[in-house]
C-alpha cells in the first residue's frame, strides 16, 4: 500500500464504523514510516468531520456515529502515546460529565464522540458528577474547557452550582463552561452564566473551537 | 419467552370530571397522547415564554382526533415558573377536553399545582426509586387520590439488567404501599424504554422487566414509546412494532404519538389481535372513520387535483 491509499481507508473504513480494518490500517501506516499526525489530521478528523456533517443532515443515525467513534478510538489507542512522544498537541483538553442528580449519558456521550473526532482530548467523568468531583479533576487535568450535561428540568440547576463551585475555589477564569442536554437552551446557559451552549454534538465542536480560538487570542501564549 | 402464568392484570382507574379511562393489561390499550410538552420544540418555548398558548389547542384537538385516550401535560420550560404554567395549561386542557390527564413534572411543586386545579383522578408522572424523590412526591398521590407512574431508576444509575429493574419496582412497591398506603393497582410502572440506536440489547432487557412486572404484581405499565427510535430513520415504524411487542410482555399503556395513524393503528391491531377487542368492532370502527375522513379530504381538495 501506499501512504496516500492508507490515509483513503481509513478516511473511508472510518466513516463506515470498521474498526478491526482502521487498526490494520493505522498498523500499516506505522510500517510504512507515516506520521501518526498525518494519519490523525488528514485522515481520522476528518472523516469524523464528515460522520458529523451527515448526521446533522439527517443522512446518518445514532448507530453510525457510534461505530465510527468506536473504529477511531480503537486507532486513537495505537497513536496516542506516539503522538504524545513526538509532542504533538491535541487541540485542546474537553472534560465532560453529567450533573449531579442526573443519570443520563446517551446525549453526552455523542457529543464526546464528536469532540475527540474534532481532535480535542475529552475526559468523561461519567454521570452523578458532584461539583466538588468537577473542581478536583479540573485541578488534576487543567482543562480548557469542562462541559456540563444534564437531561433533566430539576438537575439544570446544577450547572449554576458547579459554576459557583469553581468560583469559590476561585477558577472560573482557568476554565471555559459549556452547558448543555434535551431540556437546555442558550438563554438558560446565559442565565448561570455558561460561556458557551449547543443544541446538538456538532454544534458543541464548533462552539467550543470558537470560545477556544477567542480565548487563546485574547491570553499571549 | 417465559411460561409463567401471569398474575392476575390489575386495573388502574383515572378521571376527569366527566369520563373515567381503566388501564389493564387485559383491556384495550390506554393511549397517552405525549405532544403537551415543549422539550426539544423550541419555537413552542418561545411561544410560551410569550404568553401565547394557542399551539395546546391546536395539539389538544389533533391527539383527540388521532385517538388519544389521555393526554400528558408537560410545561418544563427553563426560566418559567412551572408551578404556576401547568396549573394554568391543566385548567386550560380540562375546559378542551374531557379525556383525563397525566401531569407530567419532575419538579414537586410543579405536580402539586397541577393537583390541586385538576378536576378528576390524575396520573401522576413520576417517581423513580430515589428515597427523596418518593419522600417528595407519594404523599401528593395520597393526598389528592391519584395514581402514579414509576421508573425503576435510583441515585446511582438506569440499570440495564432486569433484574436489578425488579428489585428496584419491589422497592416501589414495598414503599409506596406500605409507607404511604397507596394501592398496588395506582402504580404504573415504566420499565424504561431507551433508545434503540444506542444499544440493541435494551429493548430484549426491556422486555424482560415487564414479563417480571406482569408475572410477579400484574400491575399496570406505560413507557414513552418514542424514546425507542431517538436517532433512527423510520422512527414511526419502529415505535410501532416496539409497542406490537411490548403488548405482548403485558404493556398496557403508553405516553407516545397519538397524532401518527400509523403508530395508533398499531397498538389498536395489536389489541384486536390479543383479544382486546372483541369481533374486531374497534378496529372495524376506526377503518370506517379514517374512511371517512379521506372522503371529506378528497371532497375538500380543489378541482383538477387528484
Amino acid at each position: 500500500m501506499t501512504p496516500e491509499e492508507v490515509l483513503r481507508g481509513l478516511f473511508d473504513e472510518t466513516l463506515v464504523g470498521n474498526g478491526p480494518r482502521v487498526l490494520e490500517l493505522t498498523h500499516e501506516g506505522l510500517g510504512l514510516g507515516m506520521e501518526p499526525q498525518t494519519m490523525l489530521f488528514e485522515a481520522l478528523i476528518p472523516s469524523l468531520e464528515e460522520v458529523g456533517a451527515r448526521f446533522e443532515r439527517g443522512d446518518f443515525f445514532v448507530p453510525e456515529m457510534l461505530i465510527a467513534g468506536r473504529a477511531m478510538a480503537g486507532a486513537m489507542e495505537v497513536l496516542r502515546p506516539l503522538l504524545a512522544e513526538t509532542g504533538v498537541e491535541t487541540i485542546g483538553k474537553f472534560l465532560m460529565g453529567t450533573v449531579k442528580g442526573d443519570v443520563h449519558d446517551i446525549g453526552k456521550n455523542l457529543v464526546n464522540i464528536m469532540l475527540e473526532g474534532a481532535g480535542f482530548e475529552v475526559i468523561d467523568l461519567g454521570v452523578q458528577v458532584a461539583p466538588e468531583t468537577f473542581i478536583a479533576k479540573i485541578q488534576e487535568h487543567q482543562p480548557d474547557i469542562v462541559g456540563f450535561s444534564a437531561f433533566l428540568t430539576t438537575t439544570m440547576p446544577m450547572f449554576k452550582a458547579n459554576i459557583n463551585a469553581l468560583q469559590k475555589a476561585g477558577m472560573r477564569d482557568d476554565v471555559i463552561v459549556m452547558v448543555g442536554g434535551a431540556p437546555v437552551t442558550q438563554e438558560y446557559a446565559d442565565a448561570v452564566g455558561a460561556d458557551g451552549y449547543a443544541a446538538d454534538a456538532s454544534g458543541c465542536v464548533r462552539r467550543a473551537k470558537d470560545l477556544l480560538a477567542t480565548r487563546r487570542a485574547k491570553v499571549p501564549a | 419467552m417465559s411460561e409463567t402464568t401471569p398474575a392476575t392484570p390489575l386495573h388502574t382507574s383515572i378521571r376527569s370530571a366527566s369520563r373515567e379511562v381503566v388501564i389493564g393489561s387485559d383491556l384495550p390499550f390506554c393511549v397517552i397522547g405525549e405532544r403537551l410538552n415543549p422539550t426539544g420544540r423550541r419555537i413552542f418555548q418561545e411561544q410560551i415564554k410569550a404568553g401565547d398558548l394557542s399551539a395546546i389547542e391546536r395539539d389538544v384537538k389533533a391527539q383527540v382526533l388521532g385517538g388519544a385516550d389521555v393526554l400528558d401535560v408537560n410545561m418544563g420550560v427553563p426560566l418559567v415558573d412551572e408551578a404556576e404554567l401547568l396549573a394554568k395549561v391543566i385548567t386550560m386542557v380540562q375546559g378542551m377536553t374531557d379525556l383525563p390527564i397525566c401531569i407530567d413534572s419532575s419538579v414537586v411543586e410543579a405536580l402539586e399545582a397541577g393537583l390541586s386545579v385538576y378536576q378528576g383522578r390524575a396520573l401522576v408522572n413520576s417517581i423513580t426509586a430515589e428515597d427523596e424523590r418518593l419522600e417528595q412526591v407519594l404523599p401528593l398521590v395520597k393526598k389528592y387520590d391519584a395514581a402514579v407512574v414509576a421508573l425503576p431508576n435510583d441515585v446511582d444509575e438506569i440499570p440495564m439488567e432486569a433484574e436489578k429493574r425488579l428489585e428496584l419496582v419491589e422497592k416501589i412497591v414495598r414503599v409506596a404501599t406500605q409507607e404511604y398506603g397507596i394501592a398496588i393497582e395506582d402504580i404504573v410502572i415504566d420499565p424504561l424504554a431507551m433508545p434503540i440506536g444506542a444499544d440493541q440489547a435494551t429493548g430484549i432487557s426491556t422486555l424482560a422487566t415487564m414479563r417480571g412486572i406482569r408475572e410477579t404484581w400484574g400491575m399496570n405499565m406505560t413507557c414513552g414509546a418514542s424514546n425507542v427510535s431517538f436517532g433512527m430513520p423510520g422512527r414511526h415504524e419502529l415505535n410501532g412494532a416496539w409497542l406490537a411487542m411490548a403488548m405482548t410482555a403485558g404493556l398496557s399503556s403508553a405516553i407516545m404519538d397519538a397524532r401518527t395513524p400509523s403508530v395508533v393503528a398499531a397498538v389498536r391491531a395489536a389489541d384486536l389481535l390479543l383479544g382486546h377487542d372483541e369481533w374486531g368492532m374497534a378496529w372495524i370502527s376506526r377503518h370506517r372513520e379514517m374512511q371517512r375522513a379521506a372522503e371529506e379530504a378528497a371532497a375538500q381538495a380543489p378541482a383538477g387535483v387528484s
